[in-house]
């Protein structure tokens, strides 16, 4: 792991959140959608706290792939997982938010679980992982596979 | 009724979402190391070696069912119900699909960080 691989790795935890926050705020402002509107889902796109998020999002996507073609999923999952701590740290320190006993407790446990998968290997050794994508390619990518 | 609803929105999500994740995360194993790709390659030939992965697609797809049906649970439930839900039972999903489809490697460490995690989101939320 290089230090530039931990900043893809920031990048996912930085971007996911703050995408998030930015999502849910659109959809408070747009109220609820019903299934015999679903033109609304789609127009939710022009409110500009939805787009700005999308746009965050999709920086989120570029490093998460990035990080899944050097690391397994069970290893990106919970080691990009501090936003949650982030968020709790700034509501806390920047908002000056009360913070339950439990949400700390929350907290905790996640900064002990992205430090406990972090100190371990980030990737599968690499032939038995070869072995793996080979026999794993007819049951994954059959049932994935689309054709119009 | 909407409790019916958020409910069947969470179960979409982690289905779509572990769905899509372990599709990617296929698809860029296959695509390999982008870092080293981009530095040999450049920017065009890592995006047209990603695009022709056609699990890439699918997960790709899979993902907006996941982000659409976060949306309608978002519209519907309770952020502080469907948000923690979805991203706990997608943690402890995705950590049974790795193992089963991709062959990861999810020992003891791998398990208790995803317990952890997983655990740690629904507390936040209580």
């Amino acid at each position: 792991m290089t230090f530039r691989k931990y900043l893809v790795l920031a990048g996912i935890s930085l971007f996911a959140t703050a995408g998030d926050s930015l999502l849910a705020r659109g959809m408070k402002n747009l109220g609820g959608i019903s299934l015999h509107h679903l033109s609304g889902l789609l127009l939710a796109i022009l409110n500009p706290w939805i787009a700005a998020g999308i746009l965050l999002l999709l920086a989120f996507f570029a490093c998460y792939l990035s990080a899944l073609s050097w690391a397994d999923l069970t290893y990106v999952l919970p080691a990009t997982s501090l936003g949650y701590v982030l968020v709790g740290l700034i509501a806390h320190f920047g908002f000056h938010e009360e913070i339950s006993l439990t949400r700390w407790l929350g907290i905790a446990l996640i900064a002990a679980g992205v430090g406990f998968v972090a100190a371990g290997p980030s990737v599968t050794p690499a032939r038995q992982h070869q072995d793996a994508v080979a026999g794993s390619a007819q049951t994954v990518s059959q049932p994935g596979e689309v054709r119009p | 009724m909407s409790e019916i609803y958020a409910w069947a929105a969470i179960g979409l999500i982690v289905l779509a979402s572990t769905t899509g994740d372990v599709l990617l995360a296929y698809s860029m194993k296959r695509v390999g190391d982008v870092g080293e790709l981009l530095r040999r390659r450049g920017l065009l030939a890592v995006i047209g070696r990603v695009l022709k992965t056609p699990t890439f697609t699918a997960g790709v797809l899979a993902m907006a069912v996941a982000f659409y049906s976060l949306l309608f649970g978002l519209s519907w439930g309770n952020l502080s119900l469907v948000a923690p839900a979805s991203a706990a039972l997608t943690f402890v999903a995705n950590a049974m699909a790795a193992r089963i489809f991709l062959h990861e490697r999810v020992g003891r460490r791998r398990w208790i960080a995803t317990l952890l995690v997983a655990c740690g989101v629904v507390l936040m939320a209580l």
